[in-house]
């Protein structure tokens, strides 16, 4: 096991402000008057149950859900206001790893990979492109998948795939839906390792969204536990792991 | 207190109709909003599209691929199904024809029932079948996968890359299938009428365009170009506004190809009217 990535945390520098988000469908709340920061460079692992509103939290802060109520500001703009070229802009300097990886099928690796450069980094050269493919996928360990498609690949290294065409367009911030969900123990710990790798190099603030503590001891500078869509606790993954908190003990036995 | 039982006994029923009367008509009321909000999610879908289809940076690449797609790869389907229908209208019709001792306007008449009404309606239907419901299930197996939240997030417009190009290399590719159908039809009607009989092919393709006329063509080159665009649009729109979970995958793709085939003949419906009153 890894350590979190010791990048400097800039503790004044907040690059996510989340005030008052709330959200609900079909008049059942799932986020409630949620506030939450995301310091520059830093891990911040979001835990909690299934359907304690994780995945809505950070679909609400790409705006791929609209809020019902509060405010998200991403790099100093709040996203729940921007119109739709400055939306773009916008999730240009954000990476979201879905859970299933949502890889295009009908292309191969490369493709996948061109796709998002091409279109986001308009300005590259074809040869610029290959090279900084070749890196990326250098980095995440899988140099011989360039021309794999998707379905070729196992689910770990689908993960790989997926984590390195978001990274390949330099985001600034990253946002992970349960990047170890259905991988076996080897796997999920070379992914969170991964995602630590990915941090130190690309100098990147993630949000990390599991309810898998292995991955967050591993990645996370500070952990916040959400529990019927409010914020019920925040601290240090060691103060969760003392903590003798009827809902947050079963999390660490 | 026993006289005022029946007043209870009225008062309790007419509570209880009244209960299910309310409940009745806020069953129907939401059957009629989601009906109209169904309605309002089709005008902004062609809406967007339209708006998408006029913007810069148009996904030309992705476009010839649909075209490739759609075009190309139906070719086989479309080649058989149009021989054959030609083949079968011609031996089914010479018959009557013989009877009347008509049989010289074989030719003509296959021709104008192919061009006018066979070609382009069969042809539609069946490319409903194949093109509908394969954009239905990819689109649809994308937003499953979350393929389309994932070029959303990146800053990449589905609707361009996916829907545009998709509809209107339908729009392009369905009325060309439908000229080459019409073509191997009269072919098939040509091999129909040598089976008991002897036309030469010379003979047999004078008569068939002598028989033809403008008129007969233009309202079904026109109405071809509806049939492909209806066709690209119902088969993105249920592929895009598909549910979660696998099942709505084959719903998506189903609904597309009912959807598609009843456009389909509505719209012939509307364009025989149409031309009919102005030709």
């Amino acid at each position: 096991m890894t350590t979190p990535s010791p990048n400097k945390i800039h503790r004044t520098e907040a690059v996510v402000e989340i005030n008052n988000l709330s959200k609900s469908f079909d008049n059942q709340p799932v986020l409630n008057d949620v506030c939450l920061q995301l310091f520059k460079g830093e891990n911040l692992v979001v835990l909690g149950k299934s359907g304690s509103g994780k995945s809505v939290l950070i679909k609400c802060i790409v705006r791929l859900l609209n809020p019902d109520g509060g405010s998200i500001h991403v790099l100093g703009q709040d996203i729940t206001s921007v119109n739709r070229d400055e939306l773009n802009d916008l999730r240009k300097k954000i990476g979201f790893l879905f859970q299933s990886g949502a890889l295009y099928d009908s292309m191969t690796v490369k493709q996948n990979m061109e796709f998002h450069l091409k279109r986001i980094k308009k300005n590259l050269t074809k040869k610029e492109i290959k090279e900084k493919i070749a890196e990326v996928l250098e980095n995440v360990g899988l140099p011989e998948a360039l021309n794999k498609m998707p379905a070729q690949l196992s689910g770990g290294m689908r993960k790989r795939i997926s984590l390195a065409r978001t990274i390949v367009v330099d985001p600034q911030i990253m946002l992970y839906d349960e990047p170890t969900t259905g991988l076996d123990p080897v796997t999920s710990d070379e992914i969170s390792t991964l995602i630590n790798q990915v941090q130190e190099k690309y100098k990147t603030s993630s949000i990390i969204i599991t309810h898998d503590i292995a991955c967050a001891r591993t990645n996370a500078n500070r952990v916040v536990m959400l529990q019927n869509g409010k914020i019920y606790m925040e601290g240090s993954i060691e103060m969760f792991e003392k903590s003798e908190d009827a809902i947050i003990k079963p999390f660490f036995i | 207190m026993k006289k005022f039982t029946p007043v209870i006994k009225a008062r309790g029923f007419a509570t209880q109709q009244s209960k299910r009367l309310s409940e009745k008509t806020l069953k129907k009321s939401q059957v009629a909003s989601i009906f109209f909000a169904e309605v309002a999610d089709v005008f902004l879908f062609i809406t967007v599209l339209i708006k998408e289809t006029f913007s810069r940076d148009f996904e030309f690449k992705e476009f010839f691929r649909q075209c490739f797609h759609i075009g190309y790869k139906s070719l086989p389907l479309v080649s058989v199904t149009g021989a054959i229908m030609g083949l079968v209208l011609t031996i089914q019709s010479r018959p009557v024809l013989v009877d009347f001792g008509a049989v010289s306007l074989l030719p003509g008449m296959v021709t104008v029932s192919i061009i006018r009404e066979m070609g382009p309606v069969i042809t539609a239907l069946i490319c409903a079948g194949k093109v509908g419901s394969g954009m239905g299930a990819e689109l649809g197996s994308m937003k499953v996968t979350e393929q389309i939240e994932a070029m959303e997030v990146s800053s990449i417009n589905p609707m361009r890359y996916l829907v545009v190009t998709r509809v209107l290399a339908a729009t392009l590719m369905i009325p060309i299938l439908i000229l080459y159908a019409d073509a191997l039809g009269i072919l098939g009607g040509w091999a129909g009428a040598n089976i008991k009989g002897n036309v030469s092919f010379v003979l047999f393709f004078s008569q068939a365009f002598a028989s033809i006329s403008f008129v007969d063509f233009l309202p079904a080159v026109a109405k071809s170009f509806f049939f492909g665009a209806v066709i690209g649009l119902v088969g993105c729109y249920k592929g895009y506004n598909a549910g979660r979970g696998t099942a709505s995958v084959g719903v998506a793709a189903n609904s597309a190809v009912v959807l598609a085939s009843l456009l389909v003949i509505v719209i012939d419906l509307i364009a025989v009217q149409i031309s009919d009153m102005i030709l």
